[in-house]
C-alpha cells in the first residue's frame, strides 16, 4: 500500500554496506574523511542492492504469471483451444494445435522444462497471442495503446507534480494561514476520490450532458494518424482534455502534502534563518533556500509514483473509452483473455520497477547524504 | 500513544466516518428488506426505465428499475466487508511477520525482511488483479484473501522496526532473564507498546481493502451477484447511465469512496501529528496567534485573553 520511503531503504542499506566498506579499507583508514572513490562507492553499492531487489520482484511476477493459469482448471493450452474454438466456432487446426501447445506448454512436458521455455520467450519479447483478436500478437496490441497511456500517465503526473509542489511549498511557507486551512482539506478530499470515479463525472457533465468535449477516443477518428498533420495533434490534445484533467484533479494533493509538510519541517532550518537575517527578498529566501531544499522528497516520489499513476491511468481510461492500455485490459477482462491481460499487468510491473530504479538513482545523484561514508 | 491518537479532532472526524459505514454495513440490508420493503434485485415495474429519486425510491431507480438505495445498503455490506476482512488478514500478516522479523534477527529476520521488501515493492494493483482475475466470480472471501495477502508488507515494515527497537529496551531483557517464553514477551509484553502503530495501520488496510475492491468490481472481476459499490459504478457504466443521465446511479457509490478515502487521510493526518510535532496543528493554532498577538499592539481585552490562556 505505502511505497517504502526511500530514506529508510537508504538507512537500511547503508548500515548493511559499513562493515564491508570497512574492510576494504583495511585496518590502517579509521576514521576519515570520505573520498571521491568512496563516496561513488556508497551509491554505487545503493543502487546494486536495489536493482537485486527489483529483479527479485520481476523474477516473482513472472512466476506468479507463469504458475497462475496452470491453477486453474484445465492447463493454459486446452483452455487457448477452447477460446479459439468458441471465438471463430470451429476448433483450431491441426498445425494450430501443434502451435498453441508449443507456445503454452504441452500438459504433458514436465513443469519445470515449460517454465524454461516460457521464461525464454519472455526474453525474446513474446508474450504470446491474444486469444481474442487470434493470432495478433499480445506485444503488438500493447505497442498500439502503450504510447496513449504513456502520454497520459506522464504529462498528468508532471502537470500534477508542479501544481501540488508549487501550492505545497506556499502553503508550508506559512503553515496554519487561512489558505492553508482552506486549500488543505479540500485537497485531502480531492486526493481520496477515485479516479475513474470522477472521469465518470466529468464526462457525464462535459461531454454527454453538454457536449462541450467528445466522449470518447483519443483523436477525431476521421483523421488519420499522421505526426506532421497540426490538426491531428489539436484533436489529441482535444481528446486528451479530459483525462488529463481528472487525473491532475486526482493526483496533484499527494504532492501538496508532502511538499507542505517538508516545508514545514525547513522553514525553521538555520540556513533559511541566516537568508532571513541577512535581509534577502522573502519570495527567494522561499525559492532558492527553503523549497529548494524540501523539495528532493518529491523529486524521488516522481518517479516512484509512476507506477501508481499507470494503474490510475489504467482506470480512467476505461471511462473515457480512451484506446490505451486501460482500455485494452478492460476488453481482455470481459473477453477472458488472459495472454493480453497477462502480458499487460506484467509491463505495468516492469515499467513501474523500472521508474522506481530511476528514482533511485536520482536521489543518489542528488542527495549529498547518499554519497557519505562515516 | 493510543489516547493523545484518539483526541485529535481530525481523528474523530475520520473514526466517525468509518463508524457510520460499518454500522450501515451491519444495519443496512436488515433496513433495506422491512423498512423499505425492498432487495437489490427486486423490480420496480412502474419505474422500469430508471426514475429520479422520489418518495418511494429514495435514491431512484437503476435503468432495470432496480432501487438505488438499497443497492447502497446491501453493497456498503460487501464493500466494508471485503474491507475489513482484508485489513483483519492483512494486519495479521503484518503484525506476525513484522514482529517475527524484529524479535527473531539473524538469518530468519533477513529471510523475512527480503520477503518484506519484494511485497512492499511489488505495485499492489497489478499483481492483485493478475490474481483476482485468474479466479472466475471470485467472491468477497476470496478477494479479501487476495488483497490482504498482498497489503501487509508497508506495515510490516514499520512493526519489523519498531519491535527491533523494543527488543533492546531494558524490560524485554528482564523478562528473558526471568526465563519468560518469546512468545510471551512478544504477545502480552511488547504488542501494547505496538497498538499506537497497529490501529491506524488497521485503518489504513480497511480503506485501502475497500478501494482495492471497488477498482477490481469497476473492471468486472468479482462475483456479479454481490452488490458492491464498484459493481454499481461499473452496470451504470455499461448500461449508458451516462448518456441517459441517471446521475442518482452512479454519485452515491463513488461519494462513498470518497467518504472511506478521506476518513482515512484524516486518519493518516492526525497519525503525523504525532510523529512529527511541527505538523501538529494545536501548535500551529498557538503559533497563529502568537503571531496575531504580536502583529497587533495589545489591545486590553487582547490582554485578559492571553493572562487566561
Amino acid at each position: 500500500m505505502t511505497e517504502p520511503a526511500p530514506i529508510d531503504a537508504l538507512g537500511s542499506a547503508a548500515s548493511t554496506q559499513r562493515p564491508a566498506e570497512a574492510s576494504d579499507d583495511g585496518p590502517t583508514s579509521g576514521r576519515r574523511r570520505p573520498t571521491a572513490r568512496s563516496s561513488r562507492l556508497a551509491g554505487l553499492v545503493y543502487l546494486r542492492q536495489r536493482l537485486t531487489m527489483y529483479l527479485i520482484v520481476a523474477f516473482a511476477s513472472v512466476l506468479v504469471n507463469f504458475i497462475l493459469p496452470r491453477f486453474m482448471p484445465g492447463d493454459p493450452a486446452t483452455q487457448m483451444i477452447r477460446d479459439i474454438t468458441n471465438r471463430t466456432g470451429a476448433p483450431p487446426s491441426g498445425y494450430q494445435t501443434r502451435m498453441i501447445k508449443a507456445r503454452y506448454g504441452d500438459p504433458e512436458r514436465p513443469v519445470l522444462l515449460q517454465f524454461w521455455d516460457y521464461i525464454s520467450r519472455l526474453v525474446q519479447g513474446d508474450l504470446g497471442q491474444s486469444s481474442q483478436y487470434y493470432p495478433i500478437p499480445v506485444t503488438e496490441l500493447i505497442g498500439r495503446a502503450l504510447p496513449w497511456t504513456l502520454y497520459l500517465a506522464i504529462v498528468s503526473t508532471i502537470l500534477g507534480w508542479m501544481i501540488g509542489t508549487y501550492l505545497g511549498a506556499r502553503l508550508g511557507w506559512r503553515p496554519g494561514r487561512r489558505l492553508d486551512a482552506i486549500l488543505t482539506p479540500v485537497s485531502m478530499f480531492f486526493s481520496s476520490i477515485p479516479a475513474f470515479w470522477l472521469g465518470l463525472l466529468i464526462v457525464w457533465y462535459l461531454a454527454y450532458s453538454n457536449g462541450w468535449f467528445p466522449n470518447q477516443g483519443a483523436y477525431n477518428n476521421s483523421l488519420e494518424i499522421d505526426f506532421s498533420d497540426p490538426d491531428f495533434y489539436l484533436s489529441a490534445l482535444y481528446h486528451g482534455a479530459l483525462p488529463l484533467v481528472t487525473l491532475i484533479i486526482v493526483g496533484f494533493a499527494r504532492w501538496l502534502f508532502s511538499m507542505r509538510n517538508m516545508m514545514i519541517t525547513t522553514v525553521n532550518e538555520d540556513y533559511v534563518q541566516l537568508a532571513r537575517a541577512k535581509g534577502l527578498p522573502e519570495n527567494r529566501i522561499r525559492n532558492r533556500y527553503a523549497a529548494r531544499n524540501a523539495l528532493l522528497p518529491n523529486f524521488t516520489g516522481l518517479a516512484q509514483s509512476m507506477g501508481g499513476a499507470l494503474t490510475a491511468v489504467i482506470l480512467a481510461e476505461t471511462v473515457f473509452i480512451y484506446p490505451g492500455i486501460g482500455s485494452l485490459l478492460t476488453g481482455a477482462q470481459a473477453a477472458r483473455d488472459y495472454p493480453v491481460m497477462q502480458g499487460v499487468m506484467l509491463m505495468v510491473i516492469f515499467a513501474s520497477l523500472l521508474f522506481n530504479f530511476i528514482a533511485d538513482s536520482v536521489y543518489v545523484l542528488l542527495d549529498p547524504r547518499t554519497r557519505e561514508v562515516t | 500513544m493510543l489516547t493523545r491518537f484518539l483526541l485529535i479532532g481530525k481523528v474523530q472526524i475520520g473514526l466517525a466516518i468509518i463508524g457510520l459505514f460499518t454500522l450501515t454495513a451491519i444495519l443496512g440490508p436488515w433496513f433495506s428488506r422491512n423498512v423499505l420493503e425492498m432487495t437489490p434485485q427486486q423490480v420496480d415495474y412502474l419505474h422500469l426505465n430508471g426514475g429520479p429519486p422520489d418518495s418511494t425510491h429514495w435514491l431512484g431507480t437503476t435503468s432495470q428499475g432496480q432501487d438505488v438505495l438499497s443497492w447502497m445498503l446491501y453493497g456498503t455490506r460487501t464493500s466494508m466487508l471485503v474491507g475489513f476482512a482484508s485489513a483483519v488478514i492483512g494486519t495479521f500478516l503484518t503484525i506476525v511477520i513484522g514482529a517475527w522479523a524484529g524479535f527473531a534477527g539473524g538469518l530468519i529476520d533477513r529471510f523475512l525482511n527480503g520477503t518484506i521488501l519484494v511485497f512492499g515493492n511489488f505495485p499492489t494493483f497489478a499483481l492483485l488483479f493478475i490474481v483476482a482475475a485468474a479466479f472466475q466470480n471470485a467472491n468477497w472471501v476470496l478477494v479479501s484473501i487476495v488483497i490482504g495477502g498482498i497489503e501487509w508488507a508497508g506495515g510490516a515494515r514499520q512493526i519489523r522496526a519498531q519491535t527491533m527497537s523494543l527488543r533492546g529496551r531494558d524490560f524485554t531483557t528482564a523478562l528473558r532473564t526471568v526465563g519468560e517464553s518469546r512468545a510471551r514477551i512478544i504477545l502480552v509484553e511488547v504488542m501494547p507498546h505496538l497498538l499506537g502503530v497497529i490501529s491506524p495501520m488497521f485503518l489504513g488496510l480497511i480503506a485501502a481493502g475497500v478501494n482495492q475492491q471497488a477498482a477490481l468490481a469497476f473492471l468486472g472481476i468479482g462475483n456479479p451477484s454481490e452488490p458492491s459499490w464498484g459493481l454499481m459504478i461499473n452496470w451504470a457504466m455499461t448500461q449508458n447511465a451516462l448518456f441517459r443521465g441517471l446521475w442518482w446511479w452512479f454519485i452515491p457509490p463513488g461519494l462513498a469512496l470518497c467518504l472511506i478515502g478521506f476518513a482515512t487521510t484524516m486518519v493518516n493526518f492526525g497519525l503525523d501529528e504525532i510523529t512529527n510535532p511541527t505538523l501538529s496543528s494545536k501548535r500551529m493554532k498557538l503559533m497563529r496567534i502568537f503571531l496575531r498577538d504580536k502583529a497587533r499592539p495589545a489591545s486590553p481585552t487582547r490582554q485578559k485573553e492571553m493572562a487566561t490562556r
